[in-house]
């Protein structure tokens, strides 16, 4: 059997996505990281960005996360954000109107929001 | 129809009217219930992943940061209290205004000043009407909190705690909230949230046995990226905002709780008062017929009388 780590993808009022996966990638203050089951125990500091986690079944999972953490132990990974979207469930025009929109009013937050949110629909 | 049985009739129809209205009171206080407490479970694994790395970080590093490390003299604490905006909940908002004085009141005797905060518009005019001060308040969203809330109240309260003691920081951060344990029962609970005290960190609500198990757990040797100190700062404010945010959903699954029981009492007694009520024009209406029949006969025995006295 292939080695595989447990992810938990929680959202501060719901639990995202959970299941088994080969890697996961995402990013931390200090630059990108690629966690494989049998990593040392990690505690970090996620930016917003696209996490992309490659499951056991060889799919993709990509999903926007706004900020938060990334905590891995005992071969199981949580990811933990305020905000996190998978990237199937993201409306991308929504999205990019929403960053003209932001673009146009001047507010940084909800520019950061919609560019995390297009750049997760891209990579998927 | 005669006057005691109008009365009667007004004041059953106007109880009726007063039943229907607590009734449906009561139903939707039911239907918000389940879907508060729906909030609350979602809520849970954000809440139990937060604390298990907080507790990892706690013990895991000797980092020395202002909001594990217990103060030697504190002189300050914050005390956040958590009611409703609305009444017709029974004694909910007054239960836990009253173990926020009690809290209050320990920690004066312990010598530290208080700081009150308050969520809900009962508080804030419990202690308006008493002209206590206030340091912050929030009022509107108490019904259904989203974490948005939660961040907005959360706020003021992280910097007060990051604050230094001499310009009016606070060292100590309590909440004090009705904690959601089933359909019937609720109870008014204080928990100090800052600094952390390791037994705290461990699952709440859980008896000692549970705690001494979780203390016996070893936590792995954690890698900090970028540093320890970094992740502790960003983990903490999102600790207490989770902390929070768990407080007001459990508050509102109470809150809707307390308001089913309490119309639904007054629902039961409205239906005691019309019983009673139709009861009582049942025996005016009897009273009048009776004495409506004796007029008739006492009338036509006084006719005949004087039929047969003229016939004579």
């Amino acid at each position: 059997m292939a080695a595989e780590l447990h992810v938990e993808l929680v959202a501060a009022d719901r639990s995202v996505w959970s299941g088994e996966a080969t890697l996961v990638v995402a990013r931390t203050t200090s630059g990108d990281i690629g966690v494989m089951p049998g990593h040392q125990p990690l505690l970090g500091v996620l930016e917003s960005g696209p996490v992309t986690i490659r499951t056991t079944d060889g799919g993709t999972v990509v999903a926007a996360v706004h900020g938060g953490f990334l905590s891995f132990a005992d071969n199981k990974l949580s990811l933990l954000a305020e905000i996190a979207e998978l990237a199937d469930e993201i409306d991308a025009q929504r999205a990019e109107r929403a960053l003209e929109r932001a673009k146009s009013d001047d507010d940084d937050a909800a520019e950061r929001r919609a560019d995390v949110r297009l750049r997760a629909v891209a990579v998927r | 129809m005669g006057a005691q049985l109008r009365v009667y009739k007004r004041r059953i129809k106007s109880v009726t009217a007063t039943k229907k209205i607590t009734k449906a009171m009561e139903m939707i206080a039911a239907s918000r219930i389940v879907k508060a407490q729906r909030q609350v479970t979602a809520s849970t694994p954000y809440a139990t992943e937060l604390t298990r790395a907080v507790t990892a970080v706690a013990t895991g590093s000797n980092t020395k940061h202002p909001l594990t490390t217990e103060v030697e003299a504190p002189v300050r604490a914050a005390v956040l209290l958590i009611t409703s905006d609305r009444g017709l909940a029974g004694g909910y908002s007054s239960n836990a205004i009253k173990a926020a004085e009690r809290l209050t009141e320990r920690l004066r005797s312990e010598g530290k000043e208080v700081d009150t905060y308050i969520v809900g518009r009962k508080g804030v005019a419990y202690y308006g009407f008493r002209e206590r001060k206030v340091t912050d308040s929030w009022t509107g969203f108490t019904d259904s909190p989203t974490y948005a809330d939660a961040k907005k109240v959360a706020g003021p309260l992280i910097e007060a705690v990051q604050r230094d003691t001499a310009d009016g920081g606070v060292d100590e951060l309590h909440i004090v909230f009705t904690e959601f344990f089933s359909m019937l029962t609720q109870t008014p609970v204080e928990n100090r949230l800052l600094p952390l005290s390791l037994a705290d960190t461990a699952e709440e609500g859980d008896d000692d046995k549970a705690d001494s198990a979780k203390k016996d757990e070893i936590l792995p040797l954690f890698d900090f990226e970028p540093s320890a100190e970094d992740v502790l700062d960003a983990l903490l404010p999102r600790y207490v905002e989770s902390r929070i945010y768990n407080a007001l959903l459990q508050a509102a699954a109470s809150k809707h709780a307390a308001t089913r029981r309490a119309m639904k009492s007054a629902t039961d007694n409205a239906g005691d008062l019309i019983k009673s009520l139709s009861r009582l024009a049942n025996a005016a209406r009897q009273a009048e017929i009776t004495q409506e029949i004796s007029e008739i006969v006492g009338g036509s025995s006084a006719l005949a009388d004087a039929t047969a006295g003229s016939e004579k």
